[in-house]
């Protein structure tokens, strides 16, 4: 363990065959492994820097997502996942919280169903991944054929919480984003925003697992997450009202106080 | 230089665009009465029949969930036309190589309508317009790459006489590629591409000796493409060139001329809402950055909203008396260059079958005369040269 906390996040890049994955860290402590949402929200907002004064935090982005490059053949979730494990191998880090926010939580999931030996407890905040229904259950909003301001509707209590200022944005924040959107769709396009083996793999996650779900998230509702705990043995879920799919953003202190509960 | 009708066979039939959402994609398939469908079909049809009878080459295309165009299986339709023409050449811009779940099933009905038509296939391969990809279901991400293993596996499907093969690409695993009939062209028909903006994959085009297509653009983007086609050729060993499609209707007054060109503009009056023209990835990212900073205002959008005369002047529509149609086509050709294949839209939204049929007419007996003689282009000449010595 380092002697010295990250005050701030340190960057740097961790090298696996041909993937170059950017690893954030910040803080010290036991570690937590946060996986951030599609729009990578989440490095910035206050309860990280809070977490951070006692644990050590490592945020990295899946390839094609940030700061990390994008080799072709990475093409799905079992790819990033894969990749992961490896990084935590790298790195040396055990016992950790594996948190993960909505597409993020796709993939610690994807993880812990992998290899759960890195880790104490999984955390999974409305996470995608899993088909439950049949053909024609829409089990998730399709956040590309919804107009957009559905979408909003749908992901946010309050759309306003949705607002993000691109036009102040410097040009290379904005090719991140860009690239985010697209990587995203290169990965969930289709099968649409699921893995359909993941289902019959959550039974043998080993490590209690806790899920957090805002109480009007409309790309994946509350009787999703339901079945996605139901699968999970032993798993236990909190429900956080007035927040949709990223209640860690609208409603962040009941968010945390949930979240310590559970680390 | 080469004259080709089209119509894409649109059912204009729905209601109002301020009581509908799209156009395309999700407009409910009940609005679609089988009866007009019927009829429509099989006048649409006649056309092309005509066409033949005229003189004229005959170009399809298709696009599904789409009240724009309803020839929904284009393979299908030229296959018909393969048995009721004659004489024109049949050319299909395109098959949606990178849409489609199995491109050596496109080698087969290509090869099947060659040898039914006596080798009067020409063989569009495209990418798909932005919408095409919910239909699909095609990765938006990944359509250009799936473009050209498709062409890459249709070329081989043709081309390998010595029995059954396998391919293991990126997107498709076959095993026993070996298809019966192999094409009546030897050693194989020609392929078309169509390209606007990207310009690696025009370039691509280019280096690959395809004939290249675009559509409805301003001549002096379609100079610069052209240009950049021209500068990049290279003989496949069949004739390359390039295409160029506009609106246009040609009829005995300027006035009943841009009546006509009106009625197939509302082929540029359509409507479809923003998450369907722009599905993720299928453009550049620095399309999409400059749409977050809010100065992309799609494609051709700014163009296409203009008045009639302001896209008489671009090119875009040719319209007018015979002499008129022939002094447009002339200052056209000169404005970009040259190119080898005028594909007209003749047709399009209410404009009946007897209007139609009379600007074909038209056409065929008072502009196509003058304007067959057109020097082809550079690349065409280059090809013959390259014939020449070979022989």
């Amino acid at each position: 363990m380092r002697k010295r906390p990250r005050k701030s996040l340190m960057s740097q890049t961790l090298k696996i065959e041909d993937a170059e994955i950017e690893v954030l860290r910040l803080g010290a402590g036991p570690p937590i492994v946060l996986l951030e949402s599609e729009e990578q929200l989440e490095r910035d907002l206050p309860f990280v820097a809070e977490l951070a004064k006692s644990h050590d935090i490592i945020i990295p982005s899946p390839i094609g997502f940030g700061r990390s490059n994008r080799p072709d053949w990475v093409t799905n979730m079992d790819d990033i996942s894969y990749l992961y494990l490896d990084m935590l191998r790298l790195l040396n880090i055990s016992k950790a919280t594996l948190v993960g926010f909505s597409l993020g939580g796709w993939i610690a999931a994807e993880m812990a169903t992998k290899n759960d030996t890195h880790f104490k407890n999984l955390i999974l905040v409305d996470p995608y991944g899993v088909k439950h229904g049949g053909p024609t259950d829409s089990d998730i909003a399709d956040i590309w054929v919804l107009p957009q301001a559905e979408v909003t509707r749908r992901k946010w209590c309050d759309p306003a919480n949705g607002k993000r200022d691109f036009a102040s944005m410097p040009e290379e924040q904005l090719y991140i984003i860009a690239r985010n959107t697209e990587t995203f769709a290169k990965y969930c396009w289709n099968p649409y925003m699921h893995n359909p083996k993941l289902k019959k793999r959550l039974h043998g996650i080993t490590i209690p697992a806790h899920l957090i779900w805002g109480a009007q998230d409309g790309i994946v509702d509350v009787a999703y997450g339901e079945k996605y705990r139901a699968a999970i043995p032993g798993a236990t879920m909190t429900i956080i009202p007035e927040a949709a799919h990223l209640p860690h953003i609208e409603r962040p202190d009941a968010f945390l106080r949930d979240l310590r509960n559970h680390i | 230089m080469d004259a080709w009708h089209f119509t894409e066979m649109p059912y204009p039939y729905i209601p109002p665009h301020d009581q509908i959402d799209s156009m395309r994609v999700t407009l409910p398939n009940k609005l679609f009465d089988p009866k007009l469908g019927h009829e429509l079909y099989n006048r649409y049809l006649d056309e092309y029949v005509i066409a033949d009878e005229l003189g004229l080459n005959i170009m399809v295309n298709e696009h599904h969930s789409s009240v724009v165009c309803v020839n929904a299986a284009a393979p299908l339709s030229l296959a018909i036309l393969a048995r009721q023409t004659k004489n024109a050449r049949l050319l299909i811009l395109g098959n949606p190589v990178a849409n489609r779940d199995d491109p050596i099933r496109i080698a087969e009905e290509m090869a099947m309508i060659d040898c039914i038509s006596g080798g009067r296939v020409e063989c569009g391969m495209v990418r798909g317009v932005t919408y095409e990809v919910f239909a699909s279901n095609a990765n938006p991400t990944q359509t250009n790459e799936r473009l050209w293993e498709g062409i890459d596996m249709v070329t081989r499907a043709w081309t390998e006489h010595e029995g059954a093969f396998s391919y293991e690409g990126k997107f498709w695993h076959k095993r026993a590629i070996n298809i019966w009939p192999r094409p009546y062209q030897q050693p194989r028909p020609r392929i078309w591409i169509t390209g606007t903006n990207d310009k690696e994959n025009i370039k691509k085009v280019a280096r690959e000796g395809h004939v290249f297509a675009t559509f409805l653009s301003p001549y002096e983007n379609v100079r610069k493409i052209f240009d950049l086609y021209r500068e990049n050729y290279v003989s496949n060993g069949l004739p390359g060139g390039m295409a160029f499609m506009p609106l246009v209707y040609t009829a005995d007054t300027d006035e009943e001329a841009l009546k006509g060109a009106d009625e197939i503009a509302w082929y540029l009056r359509t409507k479809s809402p923003a998450q369907f023209r722009n599905p993720p990835g299928y453009v550049g990212l620095e399309f999409n950055v400059n749409a977050l900073k809010g100065t992309f205002t799609g494609r051709t959008d700014a163009i296409r909203a203009q008045g009639l005369e302001y896209l008489r002047e671009q090119g875009v529509i040719i319209a007018g008396t015979p002499d008129s149609v022939i002094k447009q086509i002339k200052r056209l050709y000169d404005l970009v260059g040259g190119f080898d294949h005028f594909l007209m839209m003749q047709q399009a939204g209410f404009l009946d079958h007897k209007r139609t049929v009379a600007s074909m007419t038209k056409f065929a007996k008072e502009v196509y005369p003058a304007i067959r003689e057109l020097p082809s282009s550079h690349c065409a000449r280059m090809q013959s040269a390259v014939q020449a010595a070979a022989q």
